[in-house]
């Protein structure tokens, strides 16, 4: 057995069967976050939500993904087909592959990359693709107008993602996920962690998260109110539900990210109980019931106040904060919080 | 073959296919897809190579911005595509004038292209022993090549701000928001509540 591990074939087996585990994690998740989230919405607004399906209506999310599987296709006249079915693969997959190297626990992680958050980052720029082909390719006023905000929209707010991540980077010295939580390891368990010296970054980093993924109050790309659906308008049935899907996984991938890069990973908020993946999840699931609270509790943004809100106000406040990290770290000011390689973390 | 070889054919004919599509394309918009595809596939090639931060570069710089922004300009365009094709035959001289000059050029200068010494060694390893290529790169360009580096931010800038000063026009004539005056409004001093009377009006 061990010898046929080794084999190409063994080792080709062995990857594909770990991807499938996080494959298979991830969509199992799906099923009860899209649940959750319809849950906690109703409860805000004192509503039942879904309760009919299965116990407490938790397989109402398996009933609808076998409706929308077995519901027609439907291709507007004039669609551009190859693209129009393209999108919604794109948006699923480059949703999906992110995961690759998302580590659950020190040794949980399916390709430790030492680019790993590059690599994340690089992915979820991909995501605006299957907005706007899908968009255009509809051949139809709605989906292009909505296709366009996003593309806007993602843009603007990747720039300040990418600006927050660059503090992290600072002060942990690299650009591995695993380094970045084993930076994060102190001696005072949950204050150690990186939103204490980060903190004005952990904020503008879940705005930035909301409005990357289209999460409400952010969802332009699909106001109801303005443009029917937006990008999503021409889609039905399965393509339908890929994008969905992949909406909701890139929404679970920002939790998996504020986990890792500011609330310290799988470690244990209280030193002395053990690390583990347990509190990966955990962390993940709290960061999700807030994404939750937020679609239910603000009003939707205006177009132009959400590029005022990017390009005006996180940009400069996230440029400001690089430099003044760099400048803490480089000076390993505040006992070496923001220069962690120094304090042996 | 190893399943590098095969990742690099895969990779390189997939490079090649989709840049040879970027041309013969029909569709404008396809025409951008198919250089997404040949943007990917080369950072492909340079995961392959080794140099993984240079491949993570290029798809968040060129597929991840770049590219969308030339998408968002051409998904806009009202092009007449029959229109355009119809005098492509006239264009063909112009374009094939350009084309050997370009060949002529690139014939010059690799007729004479020669690597100095000690640069075979240094291909076989790029990075110094021990260090990751993140790390090298950052090395090279801090440290080394720091003045040449900022020069390079600083003819950045100046572009930068070239672009906006050539585009930005200030129209006297419409009606600008003022922020500020819209966060401080106050509900009490921009609302009255009324009491009408059924039947009255005010």
């Amino acid at each position: 057995m061990a010898d046929f591990l080794n084999t190409g074939l063994g080792i080709g087996l062995t990857i594909a069967a770990q991807g499938l585990m996080v494959i298979a994690f991830v969509m199992i998740s799906l099923l009860f976050l899209v649940y959750g989230d319809r849950k906690i919405w109703a409860a805000v607004q004192m509503r039942k939500g879904p309760n009919v399906v299965g116990a407490f209506g938790l397989l109402q999310t398996v009933a609808d993904a076998l409706k929308y599987v077995v519901k027609e296709i439907v291709v507007p006249a004039g669609a551009d087909k190859p693209v129009f079915f393209l999108a919604p693969m794109i948006s699923f997959v480059m949703a999906m592959v992110a995961w690759a190297v998302i580590p659950f626990s020190d040794r949980l992680v399916l390709a430790d990359l030492n680019v790993a958050i590059l690599y994340v980052f690089a992915i979820s720029s991909l995501e605006v693709y299957g907005v706007i082909m899908g968009g255009w390719a509809s051949n139809s006023k709605y989906p292009f107008l909505g296709s366009l905000r996003s593309a806007a929209q993602m843009i603007s707010y990747e720039v300040s993602i990418g600006l927050i991540i660059i503090g992290v980077i600072l002060s942990t010295g690299s650009l591995n996920f695993g380094d970045i939580v084993a930076a994060q390891d102190g001696r005072f368990g949950l204050f150690s962690w990186y939103w204490l010296p980060h903190l004005p970054m952990v904020v503008l980093f879940f705005v930035s998260a909301l409005a990357e993924t289209n999460r409400p109050p952010f969802d332009l790309p699909e106001a109801e109110s303005e443009l029917v659906a937006g990008y999503q308008v021409e889609y039905s049935s399965t393509p339908f539900l890929l994008f969905m899907a992949g909406e909701y996984i890139a929404i679970f991938l920002m939790c998996a990210l504020m986990s890792l890069l500011f609330f310290g990973g799988w470690l244990s908020p209280i030193p002395g109980l053990p690390d583990g993946a347990l509190w990966m999840v955990a962390k993940m699931a709290v960061f999700f019931f807030l994404f939750a609270m937020v679609k239910a509790i603000v009003p939707r943004y205006r177009y132009d106040q959400l590029m005022r809100l990017g390009w005006k106000v996180f940009l400069p406040l996230s440029l400001i904060w690089v430099v003044v990290v760099a400048f803490f770290a480089q000076f390993e000011l505040f006992g070496g919080a923001y220069a962690r390689w120094t304090v042996g973390g | 073959m190893s399943v590098a070889d095969i990742a690099f054919y895969c990779f390189a004919t997939v490079a090649v296919a989709s840049g040879l599509f970027v041309v013969l394309a029909r569709n404008p918009v396809h025409s951008v897809l198919w250089l997404i595809l040949a943007f990917f596939s080369s950072a492909g090639l340079f995961v392959l190579l080794g140099a993984e931060f240079v491949a993570m570069l290029l798809v968040i710089v060129y597929v991840g911005a770049v590219a969308v922004l030339f998408l968002f300009v051409v998904m806009m365009l009202d092009v007449d595509f029959s229109e355009l094709k119809a005098h492509m035959a006239s264009y063909f001289p112009l374009a094939g004038l350009i084309g050997a000059v370009f060949l002529a050029q690139l014939v010059m200068v690799f007729g004479v292209w020669r690597s100095a010494d000690g640069v075979i060694e240094l291909r076989a390893a790029p990075m110094p022993e021990g260090q990751t290529n993140t790390g090298a790169l950052g090395g090279l360009i801090y440290d080394d090549y720091i003045h040449l580096f900022q020069v390079a931010g600083l003819i950045l800038l100046v572009a930068m701000i070239g672009a906006i000063v050539l585009t930005l026009r200030h129209r006297p004539d419409i009606k600008r928001q003022d922020v500020l005056a819209q966060m401080y409004r106050d509900p009490a001093k921009a609302m009255e509540l009324k009491d009408v009377k059924p039947g009255q009006g005010l």
